[in-house]
């Protein structure tokens, strides 16, 4: 099966507040996160019968369905890292697809901000890097490990090749932090930044800056993945899947592809943007907001180029002022925040948002948004969404 | 300006292994050398034990000219993001070298302000410890 259009449905979403200390386990947080979306749904955990998570989530499938009482589970698996989000519901929608399972649960939980810093004593025991043996050996001997570092490598390639100052990467944060001021369950609610805030934030890693980089926070986030006819007996407008797909290109690494002939690209996210669109059968020109993997901010424009918004090397002049990208542009991009002006939970908000814009219930509500794309796992190996109010 | 360590705390060693264990050995030796496919000729780093081109196993060790020119960089200035081990600000350097392949060092008598991308560079080895040398790279005259 090489196309799953219109095989699946979102029906159900939940997602906790995002905040510094969540004060609860991040099991408690799936418990309370899963039961709210099934909630949502208007089904129960006993119509559970598969579960999809991330693959260093706390929460063990054994501990969810223990405590949450799922006791015919016939289908559950995980994936990869940031790449995660989008690649969760498309496994979800597979399962359903198929009749492996009927009703499956996708869910994130991570104390992110409270929990698992990474604190010097990890980086100085190791703790925090890749099993990957290859980036361990060949950089962690020469201080290169740390998130910030790996990114900026690719960004400081990107701003030589096609002239970019990093001044200019200001205006993607800025745009997500407005929308996350909008956004009651944001980090940042009512906390707007100016562009001015960016130039004016501290410089961790040259050339990026901390306002380049998402928020840690607690938080957890779940959503509820069925086939359509099920879809229609059930208590929400049904969010269709009209296009899944992950990539994993040669030479494709978390963060530090490095080795191959260009790097001042994400040729992942291309791949996955051509496989989406062609499953859809839509083009750039027809969706109305994305949610992009904002991570790390300079990413962003690297993604409107590879999906094909905008030509390669034009994605910083996209964003430029943000008035393309904030609400009221052309393409609003992030509308809850994301993960520089929501939180950091590896994108699932992404996803829930994109479901909250479909069923016209955003903080940052776009007109008629009937067709939302979805990407997770800029710079590593990546995956992305369609969804859409019609099937 | 060499680079500055914050003593008591250990740099990280690599995980010598059956696959790179011929690279590490060299550079203990003071030499830098790569992967080559003995089968399509290919030249390799970092190493693995197949060759991506034609799945070859048959692998050997071909020393390095030594040179190169800084492909991409960055500055790490600020600690809580940066290595406790070393002190900041340090360079980190992708060298593309004439070889054909690229490699993850650091700057060895470089300040911060001086890199830019496509600066000359060639290898040097620092003996940072019994246990440990490491391939850096200084600046090379052309």
């Amino acid at each position: 099966m090489n196309n799953i259009k219109n095989r699946a449905a979102i029906v159900g979403i939940s997602m906790t507040k995002f905040s510094k200390d969540s004060e609860r386990t991040e099991l408690y947080l799936t418990c309370q996160c899963i039961k709210a979306a099934l909630d949502d749904a208007g089904l129960t955990p006993d119509d559970v019968d598969g579960l999809v998570k991330q693959t260093d989530d706390a929460s063990d499938e054994h501990a969810v369905t223990s405590s949450m009482g799922m006791g015919n589970l016939t289908y559950f698996g995980e994936s990869r890292w940031g790449a995660a989000p989008s690649a969760m519901a498309m496994r979800a929608a597979m399962g359903v697809a198929t009749g492996v399972a009927n009703y499956i649960v996708v869910y994130r939980s991570v104390n992110g901000a409270s929990k698992r810093r990474m604190t010097p004593s990890m980086r100085t025991s190791g703790q925090m890097s890749t099993s990957d043996l290859l980036q361990w050996t060949f950089h962690a001997p020469f201080g290169h490990m740390s998130n910030a570092g790996r990114v900026a490598m690719i960004v400081r390639r990107y701003m030589h090749e096609f002239g970019i100052n990093n001044d200019q990467f200001g205006w993607v944060p800025t745009v997500c932090r407005e929308h996350g001021a909008r956004n009651a369950n944001s980090m940042f609610y009512q906390k707007p930044i100016a562009f001015e805030d960016y130039l004016k934030s501290k410089m961790i890693v040259e050339p990026l800056r901390r306002m380049d980089f998402y928020e840690e926070a607690d938080a957890a986030a779940a959503l509820v993945v069925t086939t359509p006819e099920r879809a229609k007996d059930l208590k929400q407008r049904p969010v269709y899947v009209l296009g899944a797909a992950q990539h994993m290109a040669l030479e494709t690494e978390e963060l530090t592809s490095y080795y191959r002939p260009s790097i001042s690209g994400l040729p992942e996210m291309g791949k996955v943007g051509e496989k989406i669109f062609a499953m859809a059968g839509v083009t750039p020109k027809d969706i109305k907001c994305v949610q992009l993997d904002d991570s790390y901010g300079p990413f962003v424009p690297m993604q409107l180029e590879e999906l094909g918004f905008c030509n390669q090397g034009e994605g910083v002049d996209f964003c430029n002022r943000g008035d393309r990208i904030r609400l009221g542009g052309e393409l609003p991009l992030n509308t809850s925040g994301g993960s520089l002006g929501e939180g950091h939970i590896h994108g699932m908000n992404h996803v829930i948002e994109a479901v909250r814009q479909i069923r016209g219930t955003s903080t940052a509500q776009v007109k008629d948004a009937e067709l939302v794309l979805v990407a997770s796992g800029a710079g590593g190996p990546a995956s992305g969404l369609i969804l859409g109010g019609k099937s | 300006m060499v680079m500055e360590y914050n003593p008591g705390i250990q740099l990280l060693r690599p995980r010598v292994d059956f696959d790179n264990q011929g690279y590490w050995d060299g550079i203990k030796q003071h030499k830098l050398i790569f992967q080559k496919c003995k089968y399509c000729g290919l030249l390799i780093h970092r190493p693995r034990p197949m060759c991506p081109r034609c799945n070859s196993m048959d692998m050997e060790w071909v020393p390095s000219m030594g040179k190169g020119t800084v492909y991409s960089w960055v500055n790490f200035v600020y600690a809580n993001a940066a290595y406790p081990g070393i002190k900041v600000p340090y360079l980190v350097v992708v060298v593309e070298m004439l070889d054909g392949v690229r490699i993850v060092s650091n700057m060895y008598d470089v300040p911060p302000d001086e890199i830019y991308v496509g600066m000359p560079v060639e290898v040097v080895f620092d003996d940072i410890a019994d246990d440990l040398t490491l391939p850096k790279f200084k600046r090379r005259e052309v």
